[in-house]
């Protein structure tokens, strides 16, 4: 037996596979597909303050072993969130990571305060890097001391409970240094990467395709990208929690992770492919631990890091 | 559970055969006692180009039709234009490759309880769902006339054992190299004026849709469409393939076309902000 089990600060998951926020919209539509109690969790996604209905279509554009795109935070607001979506995942026994997204760091600590008193909620995702928002310069995560702030009021406001995991972008020229700030500031965990600012040009319009111009990528394209990100900052801080993303698409991508330093991982847009995507990777992942001669996941995170002298557990 | 896409499944499904018709091809799948849940309008969302393709997203197809009682058991029928990477892979596979697909998907086409007169009009190879339709509604006993249109008659799908299930059959080319000289939507406001229709099912370009709802505005005309907008999941969690509908009291929100469509009521489709984004909620 392989004991899938991991954490993020106080909170305890059954297995380290978990959705990715943005890909799994509030966890209904995936229902039909796949038991939401059988992974680690659902990371929803990331809500804001009010409704909103995000860019103007062409939002996604299909690129070699990836795709961008430019949806521009699209939901229903925090309210509505909270009285609809996650009592239902609640009531179908799911572990929720909700995760909140903000224009300003007074927004992202207003969510943070309506999400404290809300029950059934494992830990909380504070997503600082959606590349998708009208200014730039919102993209807290590409300013250190923007992250800084954003994490410390969702800390001050939230109290010591509920497990902060700060996303962040992998478009910054030091990510560990964005990363210790926000550690510093208070947060519990990481989750390493956002998609990759990027775009497309149509040849048809000569003009960029996206009705956003730019959006993320995201899929196997950016694993390398999510493996690099993970690997230099659990190295700098073994002890932080890390939840890996990045074009994971079968089980031998989330090990890879894992021995990077991921204690989860999620599922993004592999779940596009195939909604059940989450479950047969969980599945492949226990094989492959056991061919390792892995007991438990936590065994294998960053294991990657050893050091040169010491061999892998069947060498 | 959820209700949403409650009959979907993934199933991987054999090519019974795959026939060029014209500019499509018409592929038939293995796909079993799936037939029982699909409906017309319900769409498939196929995985193309192999295990190791660049290619990691699904491709949506209407379910052109579905048939319990095939050679091999229940097969659903597509109708594929070979204009992508995507569709010319699912255009290349032959009798007897392995298709891993995901359906039925969507919303299906509102079958009236009562005999209606139904004007179905296709666009393209948008014409494709709309023959399995025609079939359901000339068992309830509808009058069904189908007109199709295209710029040039080659891009005209209409199969010759489809037309059993029509009173009739028009076609439209913009060059008039078949059937009459024009667009599909022209004589529909005489139709109207006239009293000869009460339901229109549309399947096709989103001009064309756009079209016959602006033609339909003001009258009793019920306007059933099929919408199309690009899709990345095609099960609701992506996000991609939005666009603006009003609900009943005005207000527009950007809908899914793979889980709120892709069948529409024409009338609630804000047509005009399109590829646009509403005002911001208040």
């Amino acid at each position: 037996m392989i004991d899938l089990s991991t954490t993020f600060g106080n909170a305890w998951f059954p297995s380290p596979l978990f959705t990715a926020s943005g890909c799994a919209s509030s966890g209904k539509e995936l229902a039909q597909f796949i038991d939401l109690r059988e992974i680690g969790a659902v990371v929803t996604k990331s809500v804001m303050s009010k409704a909103r209905h995000g860019r103007p279509t062409p939002r996604m554009a299909e690129t070699p072993s990836g795709m961008v795109n430019s949806i521009g935070l699209q939901g229903p607001g925090i309210d509505a969130f909270l009285a609809e979506d996650l009592p239902w995942l609640v009531s179908q026994k799911a572990r929720v990571i909700v995760s909140i997204a903000g224009e300003t760091v007074e927004e992202y600590a207003t969510l943070a305060r309506k999400v404290r008193s809300a029950p059934g909620i494992s830990a909380l995702e504070v997503n600082i890097s959606c590349p998708n928002v009208e200014n730039r310069g919102m993209v807290f995560a590409c300013d250190p001391e923007a992250s800084r702030r954003v994490i410390d009021g969702v800390r001050k406001t939230l109290g010591g409970e509920l497990p902060i995991i700060a996303k962040l972008s992998p478009d910054v020229t030091d990510l560990v240094s964005i990363a210790k700030g926000v550690v510093d500031a208070g947060a519990d965990g990481l989750a390493l990467i956002n998609t990759v600012l990027s775009m497309v040009i149509n040849l048809d319009t000569m003009r960029p395709h996206l009705g956003g111009k730019t959006g993320g990528l995201s899929g196997p394209a950016i694993r390398p990208i999510a493996v690099r990100a993970i690997y230099q900052v659990h190295e700098a801080m073994p002890n932080i929690p890390i939840l890996g993303m990045g074009g994971v698409s079968t089980g031998r991508d989330a090990l890879e992770l894992i021995l990077a330093g991921a204690k989860g991982v999620s599922v993004g847009t592999a779940s596009f492919a195939d909604p059940a995507a989450i479950i047969t990777i969980q599945n492949e992942l226990k094989e492959l631990l056991a061919a390792r001669g892995f007991t438990s996941v936590a065994q294998a995170v960053g294991f990657a890091h050893r050091p040169l002298e010491e061999p892998g557990n069947n060498s | 559970m959820s209700s949403i896409n409650k009959f979907s499944s993934r199933l991987i499904a054999t090519v019974v055969s795959n026939k060029r018709v014209g500019q499509y091809h018409q592929i038939l799948l293995n796909v079993g006692e799936m037939v029982n849940t699909c409906k017309p309008g319900n769409f498939v969302a196929i995985r193309v180009g192999g295990d190791n393709a660049k290619m990691i997203l699904r491709r949506a197809f209407a379910i052109s039709r579905v048939s319990l009682t095939g050679p091999y058991g229940g097969s659903m029928e597509l109708i594929v234009a070979p204009f992508g990477q995507g569709s010319k892979w699912l255009c290349a596979q032959a009798e007897g490759a392995e298709i891993d697909l995901i359906a039925p998907l969507g919303t299906a086409f509102g079958i009236p309880t009562e005999p209606v007169r139904a004007l179905l009009v296709g666009g393209g190879y948008g014409s494709a769902p709309l023959f399995g339709l025609a079939e359901v509604l000339k068992n309830r006993g509808c009058r069904v006339d189908m007109y199709l249109g295209a710029s040039t008659g080659g891009k005209i799908y209409a199969p010759m054992e489809g037309k059993r299930s029509v009173n009739v059959l028009r076609i439209y080319t913009e060059d008039g190299s078949m059937g009459e000289r024009g667009r599909v939507t022209e004589p529909i406001p005489g139709l109207i004026a006239d009293g000869l229709v009460d339901v229109i099912y549309s399947c096709g370009p989103m001009p064309m849709l756009r079209a016959i709802s602006e033609i339909v505005a003001g009258s009793d005309v019920v306007h059933q469409c099929a919408v199309e907008e690009s899709m990345a999941c095609g099960v609701g969690i992506c996000m991609t393939c939005v666009l603006p509908v009003n609900d009943e009291d005005g207000n527009v929100s950007m809908k899914r076309s793979c889980i709120d469509g892709p069948v529409m009521d024409g009338a609630f489709v804000a047509w005009d902000l399109v590829g646009k984004i509403p005002e911001a909620h208040a």
